[in-house]
């Protein structure tokens, strides 16, 4: 593979048994297997390296979910038993994020509870805290956050939110203080914190013409509850962005280690690359890419002196198995040069970023033995 | 509508199936909505802008025209149809009144972008419809059936007044026979599931389910009929390879490998089969994505029909 020629190869396990590393965050697009790569480190961490570790799930297989036992979604980090430990001494814990109860716990801890009920009944809470472009991100952070504070883990390893761009992760905080101090929320708090009785008694130009227009179109009843909904989050406001700007920082301390995951598909590697730049960007430590569902054929003939081979004997006749084989491996081979030269394009890009290739499994991973053969397929291609 | 878990092709599927919905000398438009740019990435053009391009010609004189619909152009675009704002609809733009809309009220968000697919459906030139069809690359699976159920959304929020009318509009459109919701998979196992999950809901909603829609399809190959070493080293000796015990294991894993694959592939087949809807398999191609092959997706597509 060219990412095997060009870059360096990706160590998982230098990662792993390093005690200076506390955090390994796998981002990339969605459907390349990155939800099983953070378990199979997790594991991997625990079972060879001895690290109490814990693995921060965002939207899990059912079966991968059930073999790492989270057969209900409590949002707090369960042990995983039946691991081999005994040797190494390491432990295995993972969650999986319920996004809705992490926004009502920081709610919760932000405020009174007769405050909180009002914030939980408003029907803009229950929009946003539920359907809100980003809140899973919001909360996939604010969950990393907490689980750090706790101290209690030799390692986090997260897997981040199918977003529908990779860098809603990493946009989290900054999205979040230019909601937080937009014009327009201040405004609307204007009267509240004026101690206006009507939010309409503190009218700029702007705002009344805002008013009016929300009026006419979504009726008075909505800018009720929205200013309502506003003025009660307040309070609470400031202690949630200073959470998301800490958490932000950890991520570039050099405690963290990110790994992209990619498959040899356009899309992913296209999303990889960008993310790669983000990541420099923004001076987070990007430690490498992880390349899996790679194609390798297990013999050296290529895709055209296969088939050729194949043609041949159906004009000889009496080898139809021989010629399935052939065939099947000409289709093998010509898409493992094709993923090649998808994989390029990242490597071409980053030559210095390491990577390392996974071989595709035949059958999807569902338990804690097929994550056992992934972490040892990462580290040993 | 075309949906799917993330990474099963549904762009390159909506834009196929645009293409072929516009053979003959018909005009399609293809819509995403996701700020992504993944119609201009596939086709490799220009970041689309808030605005109806042509995109590509069809075989037999058809045109597919595309647009990006972004939310907040929408809300000004909408503001300005029924509250002639003009100018003051950019001021409240530059206050953040927009952005802040429908960042809290993502229901509002999705109202818009749904009510501009409705308006291009619905729109005419003259005496007939401006397109024959118009396609939309649709959110993934996850959020499909909270972004199509757009009453029950706004619903939440606004009780009364011309939002709540416009969501009923796009509500009744989206039930209506003029609809079909596609849902595209490849055969593994979560975007199996995450179909027949996405098609429960979907039917549950009262939503057309148009199509399942396997992408990259394998052609299923009869290999792993016991293929045994003796028989492959005699076939290779025929065809002139190398016939070593490196090379014959090596090609017996490999078939092995295809043989656990193809089961598992049939496995989920039957499962998506169970379903009961009609099914279309497209082509793994091995060289990727390039105009020819979105034609001959196009082609599969269209003989579906």
């Amino acid at each position: 593979m060219p990412s095997e020629d060009a870059a360096p190869r990706l160590d998982v396990d230098q990662i792993l048994a390093d005690p200076g590393v506390r955090i390994v965050v796998c981002c990339g697009a969605g459907g390349v297997g990155k939800t099983t790569t953070a378990a199979a480190l997790a594991l991997r961490a625990a079972e060879q390296h001895g690290r109490r570790t814990v693995v921060l799930t965002i939207d899990p297989a059912r079966r991968l979910a059930q073999s790492l036992g989270l057969t209900e979604l409590d949002n707090t980090p369960r042990q995983v038993k039946g691991i081999e430990v005994e040797v190494s001494g390491g432990e295995l814990h993972a969650m999986m994020l319920d996004m809705k109860r992490t926004f009502d716990d920081v709610v919760l801890q932000h405020t009174d509870p007769a405050k909180a009920a009002e914030i939980f009944a408003n029907p803009f809470y229950q929009a946003m805290s539920s359907t809100f472009a980003g809140t899973q991100e919001y909360m996939a952070m604010e969950k990393l956050g907490q689980l750090h504070a706790r101290g209690e883990w030799d390692l986090i390893v997260v897997d981040t939110p199918p977003s529908r761009s990779a860098l809603d992760f990493l946009d989290a905080p900054a999205r979040l203080s230019r909601f937080l101090d937009g014009r327009m929320l201040r405004l609307l708090l204007a009267p509240a914190r004026t101690g206006g009785r009507s939010m309409f008694t503190f009218v700029t130009a702007g705002f009344g013409m805002f008013s009016k227009v929300v009026q006419k179109v979504l009726g008075a009843q909505l800018l009720t509850d929205l200013s309502g909904f506003v003025a009660a989050l307040d309070s609470m406001f400031g202690g949630f962005r200073q959470r998301a700007e800490q958490t932000y920082r950890i991520l570039q301390a050099r405690e963290t280690a990110f790994l992209l995951v990619a498959a040899p598909e356009s899309d992913a590697v296209r999303e990889a690359a960008y993310f790669a730049g983000r990541l420099r960007e923004e001076r987070m430590p990007l430690a490498g890419l992880v390349l899996n569902r790679v194609h390798r054929p297990a013999v050296e003939l290529d895709a055209a002196a296969s088939l050729a081979a194949a043609e041949r004997l159906v004009g000889l006749g009496g080898h139809e198995v021989t010629v399935d084989v052939l065939r099947a491996h000409a289709a093998l081979a010509r898409q493992s040069v094709r993923e090649r030269q998808v994989a390029a394009r990242f490597t071409e890009e980053f030559p210095s970023v390491p990577a390392v290739s996974v071989t595709a499994q035949p059958a999807d991973v569902h338990d804690v033995d097929g994550l056992r053969t992934i972490g040892a397929a990462i580290s040993r291609p | 509508m075309v949906t799917g878990k993330g990474g099963t092709g549904k762009t390159s599927v909506a834009a196929a199936l645009a293409l072929s919905l516009a053979a003959g000398g018909r005009r399609t438009l293809l819509v995403e909505v996701e700020g992504r740019q993944g119609i201009a990435q596939l086709f490799g053009t220009d970041p689309l802008p808030y605005e109806e391009r042509h995109l590509t010609d069809a075989p037999g004189g058809g045109e597919v025209r595309a647009l990006a619909v972004d939310a907040e152009e929408a809300l000004l675009e909408y503001l300005d149809m029924f509250y002639r704002l003009g100018a003051a609809g950019r001021a409240l733009r530059k206050l953040g009144a927009i952005d802040f809309a429908t960042t809290i009220a993502p229901g509002l968000r999705d109202v818009l972008l749904t009510g501009k697919v409705k308006e291009a459906t619905t729109r005419t030139s003259g005496q007939r419809r401006t397109y024959d069809a118009v396609v939309l690359d649709a959110p993934p699976t996850g959020r499909i059936g909270r972004f199509l159920n757009v009453t029950a959304e706004t619903a939440r929020l606004a009780k009364v007044g011309p939002i709540k009318t416009q969501s009923e509009g796009v509500a009744a459109l989206l039930r209506s026979p003029m609809t079909a919701v596609h849902v595209v998979t490849l055969l593994e196992e979560m975007p199996v599931q995450e179909t027949v999950d996405a098609i429960a809901e979907l039917t549950q909603l009262g939503f057309p389910v148009g199509r399942v829609i396997v992408n990259s399809a394998r052609p299923p190959l009869p290999v792993g009929r016991d293929v045994t070493a003796a028989e492959l080293r005699r076939g290779l000796l025929a065809a002139g390879l190398p016939a070593d015990r490196a090379t014959v294991t090596g090609l017996v894993d490999e078939a092995r490998d295809q043989q656990v694959r193809r089961e598992l592939e049939d496995s989920l087949r039957a499962d998506l089969v169970e379903l009961g809807l009609p099914m279309t398999e497209l082509p793994l191609l091995p060289d990727g994505l390039d105009r020819a092959a979105l034609a001959t997706l196009a082609e599969v597509l269209g003989r579906a029909d």
